[in-house]
């Protein structure tokens, strides 16, 4: 029953981050969730016995992927509509 | 019109997904009896620990029954690291150039004193928890692709907390080559002495000791040091590849 109900817990929490995710236009702030849905997911994977597979999620999801996405924002722009704005304006000029 | 279109979408995914599934028996026993295996999880199940004496069972389909889906897997994740360095290596000229037209709005603050000093305490443990997640393989969870891609978290710590943090290339790129190039060879070593790929021994130890199994520990010892080595060449060269200059 307990499990049952953290499951769903984590469940809700999953999903609204997952949602936050695709909403959120910072995109650091973005990244941040899929860090969390990594996280929750690599805790399901464990309540779920398959302790292998949370071990990889947990290195590779939380951790990795992440930092390489921040490295990505750290090289381009944090802001979604600044970032389309520039390339419009870059294919512009380059078009005169 | 395109709403409603999205929601019409969504009901036909939705009644194909219930159609797959409703008859699905979630929470039930679907193995079947270990002891006379009718489905092959069963099978597994009941050889793993019987006749490779390999505690984790799941380490025993990986590195044994389905071998040659690892090799196949280890040489996903080698050419994407080498597609990663292709596209992302510049020579040395060019790098230096970037470097001295120092680009505008990147702030270049070290790291304080806590985290330098933490890093440097928790660098040799993850470490440590990433080799005994890969020499464990066959007796508890993790494997070789677990402690690998732990090790590489341990050193992505250091490359994020110390700018100056350098690791040897050659190094690097010599361990994963032999690594791989040893896992392979194991596997012809099944084929002439065994007569298939990746056959395992005969003797394959006690359960639940450290050296049983045959060859799995071992070969899950070249997937790790292949795993880490990769990951940590991938990261060294996202973090330390600079952005061209737009003007």
């Amino acid at each position: 029953m307990i499990l049952l109900v953290l499951l769903v817990v984590l469940a809700v929490v999953l999903l609204a981050a997952a949602v936050y995710a695709t909403v959120q236009k910072d995109l650091l702030y973005a990244v941040l969730a899929t860090g969390v849905v990594s996280l929750v997911l690599s805790v399901f994977f464990y309540l779920l016995q398959a302790p292998d597979v949370a071990i990889t999620e947990a290195a590779i999801g939380i951790a990795l992927t992440t930092i390489i996405f921040i490295i990505t924002i750290r090289n381009t722009t944090r802001d979604e509509d600044k970032y389309s704005e520039d390339m419009i304006n870059r294919f512009k000029t380059e078009e005169e | 019109m395109k709403r409603i279109f999205v929601v019409f979408l969504l009901l036909v995914l939705g009644l194909a997904v219930y159609r797959a599934f409703h008859k699905a028996p979630f929470g039930q026993n679907r193995i079947g009896d270990v002891e006379r295996p009718q489905s092959v999880s069963a099978f597994y199940l009941k050889h793993s620990p019987e006749t490779l004496h390999t505690a984790n069972s799941v380490t025993a389909i990986v590195v044994n029954f389905r071998g040659f889906d690892t090799l196949g897997e280890v040489t996903v994740l080698f050419l994407a690291a080498t597609g990663l360095a292709s596209i992302l290596y510049r020579r040395k000229e060019e790098e230096e150039a970037t470097e001295k037209a120092h680009l505008p709005g990147r702030i270049q603050l070290p790291s304080s004193t806590l985290v330098r000093t933490g890093a440097k305490i928790l660098f040799p443990l993850i470490l440590m928890l990433g080799i005994y997640v890969f020499v464990h393989g066959h007796l508890t969870p993790g494997g070789g692709f677990q402690g690998g891609s732990i090790i590489a978290t341990g050193f992505l710590l250091m490359f994020i907390t110390y700018k100056r943090f350098n690791v040897n290339h050659n190094v690097l790129i010599w361990l994963e080559s032999l690594s791989g190039l040893a896992f392979v060879l194991t596997g012809i070593y099944g084929l002439i002495s065994y007569g298939s790929f990746l056959q395992n021994t005969g003797w394959t130890g006690r359960l639940n000791d450290l050296i049983s199994g045959g060859l799995i520990p071992l070969i899950y010892i070249f997937i790790g040091i292949k795993v880490g080595t990769e990951l940590t060449n991938v990261l060294d060269t996202l973090l330390h590849t600079k952005p061209r200059r737009h003007e």
